[in-house]
């Protein structure tokens, strides 16, 4: 930390009304971890200063949420967060989350990862958790390709757009995100892009005070490798396509938001809706079928009142 | 009658199978979470799992796949539970990635492999023991590991809380290496009173909430002790876990000495405790001319061969692993010394004769007698491989 003849002199030299020593989030941060992995111009670590606004928003205490990663540029997010924090196996955060929640679920579960991670390797976990309805939050970095590999095909990358793996361009239909997640019974999808800060930090809040399994897709620029790749320009040159191309259409059926080049890009908040989730159903139909011999978990006690 | 308030052990004698006796194992065990996905011959136990759980304060999830099994029980262990899962050959071999993080992030739990016939899918209805060396290899990278092989019900019940009080005392996954045979044999089973059922509690950190607190440091927990007290989620510690190569903050650290530390601690907490950890039965060893070496259902398999053997004369002794990992490796080469040679009975072709050869050193011959699985071995077999061993 600066003292204050510091941030006189910066204020001097720079010319700026106001120095900001810290990052304003960095106590949910592990700053003793900075610098952090991701590139200059990665939209990772913008998704991110969101979601710390986000849970500082919520009046969530620290010790009430676990964050948990898969393995990705996103899937270090959970590392460089100051909070119970889990960096799982490629595909497998959704599955751990699960257990994790099931025996304590008095903490709110967020699970943090990438388009790879969540969809290719672990699209199954994710189908079942919200086809469950766990209570829990997924937020997606949808850059559209494997960042941390060096940028290979993704179940998320455009048709004809190229991946490492793809030199020729991709010949695969990719999957629409928030339909996937409706169709399998999400309580809460939005999309948002990391243009959108406000929007993605309040549609972050929202999901993650919502109960049941809830999703945020975020989309977002890979400079080094999609971007470049693709010739789109840089990460600036993103943002600007985002906040230009991008229609706000909340309620919107999910069905109808594929990305496709040169198409408006659809955000929102599609589906907000309710559904008893997991544990109070196991509870009511245990309760029916074994009456008095039915013994509650003893820490889901904590979220029944 | 079991008493009310511990209806998670059911005192008394039993007439059940070894896989439901390895639930009732897990339940005295106080194991509270359980995922798994059906696979012969294993089901009964998570079957079992699912119908007694709701009455004792458990949970238990069927998972889409074994790999989601394999770390959800991983994650509920950091939810504060204590957690099993439970599988068979494919299911096996997909739950090795999870067996390596659990061994990395040292997090505690049992998981049961009722082993049937492979590779692939195999004989999915009946007994092998070549599983073996996955147990100790099927993960990459370097890493010990404790594996039990219960050769009947009794056991499975007796060894599954074994398997419990291992992995939490040394923060280490446990793998009870059952076999068809075992698990679908019915026996009589005694389940003991709670009070003597022996439990070793989850070691946790004193910490207060808040206190800065490294989940991989040793210096809570005293002088060479090489295993460092958990916490769980909610208790103002922020652990980072990680399976990446980590310091004792459990920080990603992509050094050759942060390697070097974590591998040499997460294998000498197992190495250097064998005394601890190791449990064989010996028989006759001491002025045998050969000794035969068996585990799980072939141990049994061997008895009427050594009686008979004996019988005419020859002076056999008798090895029954109970742990199968880690190998007692000083007592065999202890035993190498005097002994002629080593018969290795076992329901594969030739794993854990690798063992033995490798510690007799040539000092004593080692002779295999296997089995490809789906039966046990015929004790005509195994007389024979003892007379042609010293001759
Ligand atoms: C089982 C397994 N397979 C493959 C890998 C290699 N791998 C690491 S990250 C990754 C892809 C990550 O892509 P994504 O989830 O989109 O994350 P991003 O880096 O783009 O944020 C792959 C294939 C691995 N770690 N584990
Ligand atoms: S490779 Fe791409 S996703 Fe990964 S940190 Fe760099 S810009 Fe971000
Ligand atoms: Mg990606």
């Amino acid at each position: 930390m600066s003292n204050d003849t510091n941030t006189d002199v910066l204020v001097a030299e720079t010319g700026l009304e106001e120095v900001v020593e810290a990052h304003p989030t960095m106590d949910w941060l592990r700053e003793e971890r900075m610098p952090h992995i991701w590139c200059p111009g990665c939209g990772v670590g913008t998704s991110v200063n969101c979601f710390t606004r986000a849970v500082e928003d919520s009046g969530l205490k620290r010790e009430d949420i676990t964050i948990v990663s898969g393995i990705g540029c996103t899937g270090r997010v959970a590392g460089y967060l100051r909070l119970d924090s889990f960096h799982t196996t490629h595909g497998r955060a959704i599955a751990f989350a699960t257990g994790l929640k099931l025996a304590h679920p008095k903490t709110t579960v967020v699970v943090y990862s990438g388009d790879g991670d969540l969809f290719a390797i672990g699209g199954n976990h994710f189908i079942h958790a919200a086809r469950r309805n766990v209570d829990m939050t997924v937020i997606c970095v949808n850059n559209f390709n494997y960042g941390m590999t060096g940028g290979q095909l993704a179940p998320t990358t455009p048709e004809f757009y190229a991946a490492s793996t793809a030199p020729y361009g991709s010949t695969e239909l990719p999957f629409n995100l928030p339909y996937l997640a409706q169709s399998c019974g999400a309580v809460y999808v939005a999309r948002w892009t990391v243009f959108h800060v406000r929007q993605l930090q309040k549609a972050i809040k929202e999901a993650i005070l919502k109960t049941g399994f809830t999703f945020v897709e975020v989309l977002s620029p890979c400079p080094t490798l999609f971007v470049r790749r693709n010739k789109l320009g840089g990460s600036l040159a993103v943002l600007q396509d985002y906040k230009e191309r991008s229609v706000v259409k909340n309620g919107l059926d999910a069905r109808e938001v594929d990305l496709l080049p040169d198409q408006p890009i659809i955000c929102g908040k599609f589906v907000d809706t309710d559904r008893q989730n997991y544990i109070r159903t196991a509870v009511e139909q245990m309760q029916q079928k074994l009456g008095d011999r039915y013994r509650i978990p003893d820490t889901w006690q904590d979220v029944l009142s | 009658m079991p008493s009310t308030d511990t209806p998670h052990v059911l005192t008394g004698a039993h007439f059940i199978d070894g896989d439901h006796a390895a639930a009732e194992g897990a339940l005295a065990a106080g194991a509270n979470f359980a995922a798994g996905y059906p696979i012969t011959p294993s089901t009964e136990v998570v079957e079992r799992l699912a119908a007694r759980f709701p009455s004792t304060g458990g949970v238990f999830i069927q998972m889409e796949d074994e790999l989601a099994a394999s770390i959800a029980i991983q994650g509920a262990v950091w939810g504060g539970a204590k957690a099993i899962t439970v599988t068979s050959g494919p299911g096996f071999s997909l739950m090795m990635e999870h067996l390596g993080y659990g061994v990395m992030t040292e997090t505690p739990f049992v998981l049961v492999n009722v082993q049937r016939g492979g590779p692939s899918t195999g004989l999915p209805t009946m007994p092998a023991q070549a599983d073996i060396m996955q147990a100790k290899w099927g993960s990459h990278g370097d890493y010990e590991i404790i594996a039990l092989a219960p050769s009947s019900p009794q056991e499975c019940f007796d060894f599954a809380i074994k398997c419990f009080n291992l992995s939490e005392k040394y923060r280490v996954p446990v793998l009870l290496m059952m076999d068809e045979c075992v698990g679908h044999m019915l026996e009589r089973v005694v389940i003991p009173e709670p009070d003597a059922i022996n439990i070793h509690p989850r070691h946790m950190t004193q910490k207060p909430f808040g206190a800065e607190y490294k989940p991989y440091s040793t210096d809570e927990c005293g002088n060479g002790c090489m295993i460092p007290p958990m916490t769980k989620v909610g208790m103002g510690h922020y652990p980072h876990v990680t399976g990446l190569t980590h310091d004792d903050r459990g920080y990603p650290s992509m050094t050759v000495a942060a390697q070097n530390n974590l591998m040499r601690r997460l294998t000498n907490k197992i190495k250097q405790n064998v005394d601890d950890i190791i449990m064989i039965e010996e028989t006759d060893t001491e002025n045998a001319d050969v000794i035969v070496m068996s585990y799980g259902i072939s141990s049994r398999v061997c008895h009427p061969a050594i009686v008979r053997a004996r019988k005419e004369g020859l002076r056999v002794g008798f090895i029954r692993l109970i742990t199968v990992w880690p190998f007692p490796e000083q007592r065999i080469r202890e035993l190498a010394e005097s002994v002629e040679a080593f018969v290795v009975v076992e329901m594969n072709l030739g794993q854990m004769v690798r063992e033995v050869e490798r510690c007799a050193c040539g000092k004593a011959s080692v002779h295999l007698v296997g089995h490809t699985g789906g039966g046990v071995h015929d004790p005509e077999d195994i007389l024979a491989a003892m007379r042609e061993a010293v001759e």
